[in-house]
């Protein structure tokens, strides 16, 4: 691919300067996560393009595409976007990870914000490559553009029709003059044969044959591997090791320390093993003595916490995120007052493939192969501890076995460049699954004091939470911030619920636990709190919780995101809100009755700029309960691809569920306590519910789906839970033993 | 000394440590990277390969138990490309996989199933699929695919017969 020339505007356009047998066309994917930090490089950034268009002779068209593919599907919903606009068949289009390179920027990849920031960018760049084959065509054949036009991987022209594939058209459009992005002409939706195609993943014959790539699959002539002995306590050192023994572990090339990295990279240093292969070097750390300089933390534990939480419960919370009326005198002076305590533990990524990242330095230039969803981060790291310039730091970014959020950070990227950096060879830093349990971003632990007042006709008079948590704000904020912001509650502070009087109140509490963005983030807590809560205030004033709901979500209307500062910016739309709460309660057979014992819940949250409801179906026992059925319903605006839309549904309800019903992670003297798959269980083939997922037909642009599914499943169990037996969970996990 | 053993249909042998787990020798020395590490304590089901056509945790498998024994990863279940197993055809057709790191294990444990029970009700695949483990959540597609692909390889047997 040429080298592009510099060039100061978004949404730039640009053949290949190469002349070559290929027309590429470089643009601009717009950011979602990590939003300001974007802005900015774009403001910096002399050529902003993060993804291309690559269209060949052999009639291959190719998404050169910086983003990362972690499961969610980018790989196929993002080409079928661009295929659409650009009239090609499917069959010809192909993707390609981009290079990390630092004249380019690359967003990473997360919020939720794929397709959603993706969707005009791509549409706008399939258009141009259209328009250019097409005006390549009209001037062979010497006719005019307007009495051509591209189907299926072809221009056509004509009766009886005449025709060039794709790939014949090539060189004559590297020609041509450049299409305004702005100005190219867009297909009307009716007229989409692709985007809203069932469409099956352009990855899943690589994944079914064990040909698939990821990170810790890397093989580079040379290397070797390497564990890292880290002190068990968040934030110790090492204070000294004895390398004898594990150095005679057979395979063990050499043992040496790495250093603590600073705040930004999350790393505090510990003991690299590294060895001719990962058994003999995770069997010499085993043999490996440190002393842990264990630090401050050592005294944390996750009773210490709670006791916290009580605390700051206690007395009013110092910041006052939001104050509405007077929500105080409103429930001061109701007849009918609901109060209700939520908790929330510390949460683990537990992505399938552990944290790794192989890396190769050398004098004057380093190569790294890595499994991140922010390989621009990987690649400043990796430079800074290289002593190298950017540029000079080729990065991989390889198939992730998961993210969630996990792999946004480069606390292991930093690691194995620091290995890298002092051993000869190319270095494999990998982590078994305790190392990745127990050295992960945790989602923040969560104490909320919900209180609301109903009138004497069952209106919402008043609203109030409370909440006290380990902020990810505070943990990542140089100033060490205790005001949260928005990050800890998100839509938290964006009531659905109509009432006159609101007050949020937040109190920071101090944990050394490294916290980050987990799975839907902040929402996963507000989720459950907001949707457990209205059940309760739906029971107390005897109201089915669908009705009861339904009107107090009131008119269609749209709700501003609190502290978006812009009322325009994606406001909560009531309409689409309550459109999935009654496509839910519809699929779900909501009103028929069930068998004793058995419940459904319901709960309905906007997240990601997407609207899902699910129902619950629990069958309970004096000890037990058991999901039988999830049923989902989506509007997360036009469909790109159904089946690859309802997999994220489905992954996201799944992995919401091992949260709700499975295991917490809990910290002791410092650390944390649970290590590996027997006491951080996941759900497995044996417990997981059918779940049916029904998407709303929307004409609205795309908005996310990896994340929306995940708030809403706990408080549709716990709500289906009260709704079998009266006994209302607060506390999560939940367990069997609760309804006892 | 030198441990040998059939991979793939092929004789392989290999001077490591005897206690090494298969795992480790199939990735880091023999470079079959489809078999994957998840857990290292036979938890969750990555690592699943068959001996002696038996779905067996390589995670935990001294290489040396092997010795003599037929050993199977996803690398030898299609002969080529354009003739994959028909579980493998049924994960795609279900579009099974999402981040897919887990499916090779899953695929291993759903074939010696088959191979077990050519027609597996829902308790069968219960049993025989719970120690794979997939955070992606893709059992219910895993579930479908399974039965898809007995009923083809059903068909096939009938066909042959």
């Amino acid at each position: 691919m040429a080298t592009a020339p510099v060039v100061n505007r978004r949404d730039f356009l640009k053949k290949s300067a190469a002349g070559s047998a290929a027309l590429v066309i470089g643009f601009h994917l717009s950011p979602r996560a990590f939003g300001d930090q974007a802005k900015d490089q774009e403001e910096k950034t002399p050529n902003p393009f993060d993804a291309w268009v690559r269209i060949t002779p052999d009639n291959r068209v190719t998404l050169v595409l910086g983003k990362s593919e972690m499961g969610q599907g980018v790989y196929t919903s993002l080409p079928m976007i661009l295929a659409e606009e650009l009239c090609a068949d499917w069959k010809q289009v192909r993707v390609e990870q981009a290079p990390t390179n630092p004249k380019i920027y690359d967003l990473g990849t997360g919020g939720s914000g794929s397709v959603e920031g993706s969707w005009l960018p791509l549409r706008q760049a399939g258009a141009a490559a259209r328009e250019l084959l097409i005006a390549a065509a009209a001037k062979k054949w010497e006719v005019g553009a307007d009495t051509c036009k591209a189907k299926n991987g072809y221009v056509v022209h004509g009766h009886p029709e005449r025709s060039f594939r794709f790939g014949e058209l090539v060189a004559e459009a590297s020609k041509l003059p450049i299409p305004d992005l702005h100005k190219v002409p867009l297909k009307n939706p009716s007229d989409f044969v692709i985007v809203g195609r069932e469409v099956l993943r352009l990855d899943a014959a690589a994944k079914s044959t064990g040909s698939a790539k990821f990170g810790i699959d890397s093989r580079v002539p040379g290397m070797l591997y390497a564990v890292i002995a880290r002190c068990p306590v968040f934030e110790g050192k090492v204070a000294s090791f004895d390398a004898t023994k594990a150095k005679a572990v057979p395979g063990v090339r050499d043992v040496f320390e790495i250093k603590t990295s600073g705040r930004g990279a999350s790393t505090t240093g510990g003991v690299a093993v590294l060895a001719d292969n990962s058994w003999a070097a995770i069997q010499g750390r085993k043999a490996l003595a440190v002393n842990w300089d264990e630090g401050p933390a050592a005294n944390e534990s996750s009773d210490e916490l709670r006791k916290q939480f009580l605390e700051n419960a206690a007395k009013p919370g110092k910041n006052v995120l939001r104050n509405d009326g007077d929500a105080d005198a409103a429930l001061s002076a109701s007849a009918k007052k609901v109060e209700a305590i939520y908790e929330l533990p510390f949460a683990a990524h537990v992505c399938m493939e552990p944290m790794n990242c192989t890396v190769h330095i050398g004098p004057d230039s380093a190569e790294a192969w890595v499994p991140s969803q922010g390989p621009q981060w990987a690649q400043a790291v990796i430079a800074e501890i290289a002593k190298l310039p950017p540029e000079k730091v080729v990065v991989h970014t390889t198939l992730m076995g998961g993210g969630f959020g996990r792999r946004y950070h480069a606390d292991f990227v930093m690691e194995a460049a620091q290995v890298a950096k002092i051993s000869s060879n190319p270095v494999m830093v990998l982590w078994t699954r305790e190392d990745d349990m127990q050295h992960d971003f945790y989602r923040p632990a969560s104490y909320h004091r919900l209180q609301g007042a109903l009138d004497g006709e069952g209106k919402l008079a008043a609203w109030k939470h409370f909440q006290t948590s380990t902020s990810i704000a505070a943990k990542w904020s140089q100033k060490g911030a205790d005001d949260p912001g928005m990050g800890e509650f998100g839509s938290g502070a964006t009531i659905p619920y109509s009432t006159p009087n609101v007050r949020i109140e937040y109190t920071l509490a101090h944990s050394s636990a490294p916290r980050a963005w987990w799975r839907s983030v902040e929402h996963s807590s507000s989720g459950f709190v907001m949707e457990s809560f209205v059940d309760e205030l739906a029971h107390a004033s005897g109201q089915n919780p669908l009705a009861f709901r339904l009107k107090l979500i009131g008119d269609d209307r749209k709700i501003p995101q609190f502290g978006e500062g812009r009322e325009d910016y994606h406001p909560l739309d009531t309409a689409r809100l309550k459109g999935v709460l009654r496509l839910a309660a519809e699929k779900a057979g909501w009103d028929k009755p069930l068998p004793q014992a058995q419940g459904r819940g319901i709960a309905a949250f906007y997240s990601f700029f997407s609207y899902v409801a699910a129902v619950a179906e629990v069958a309970a026992h004096p000890s037990s309960f058991k999901v039988k059925r999830l049923v989902c319903a989506v509007d997360c605006g036009r469909v790109v691809n159904p089946n690859g839309v309802r997999a994220q549904v489905e992954s996201a309800a799944i992995y919401a569920l091992a949260a709700t019903v499975k295991d917490a992670i809990t910290v002791d003297r410092g650390r944390v306590v649970q290590a590996n798959f027997n006491d951080y269980e996941m759900i497995r083939m044996n417990e997981a519910p059918p779940i049916d997922v029904y998407l709303v037909p929307s004409s609205e642009d795309p908005s996310g789906i990896g994340e929306p599914t995940v708030p809403v499943i706990a408080p549709a169990l716990c709500n289906a839970i009260f709704n079998a037996t009266g006994k209302r969970l607060r506390r999560l996990p939940i367990r069997g033993e609760d309804l006892g | 000394m030198a441990i040998s053993f059939t991979l793939n249909g092929k004789p392989e042998s290999v001077d490591v440590s005897p206690d090494m787990p298969l795992l480790w020798v199939l990735r880091d020395t023999l470079g079959k990277t489809g078999t994957k590490f998840g857990c290292g304590m036979a938890l969750c089901g990555a690592c699943t390969v068959h001996i002696n056509g038996e779905a067996t945790r390589s995670c935990i498998t001294p290489v040396s138990s092997v010795a003599g024994k037929k050993v199977t990863t996803i690398e030898g279940l299609a002969t080529d490309e354009s003739h994959l197993h028909p579980v493998q055809q049924a994960w795609m057709e279900e579009d099974v996989p999402q981040c897919g790191y887990c499916q090779s294990g899953q695929i291993m444990s759903a074939v010696a199933l088959l191979a077990k029970k050519p027609n597996p009700t829902d308790a069968d695949i219960d049993d025989a699929m719970s120690g794979n483990i997939c955070r992606c959540g893709t059992y219910q597609r895993i579930r479908k695919a399974i039965h898809r692909a007995a009923s083809t390889m059903a068909g096939k047997a009938h066909s042959a017969a």
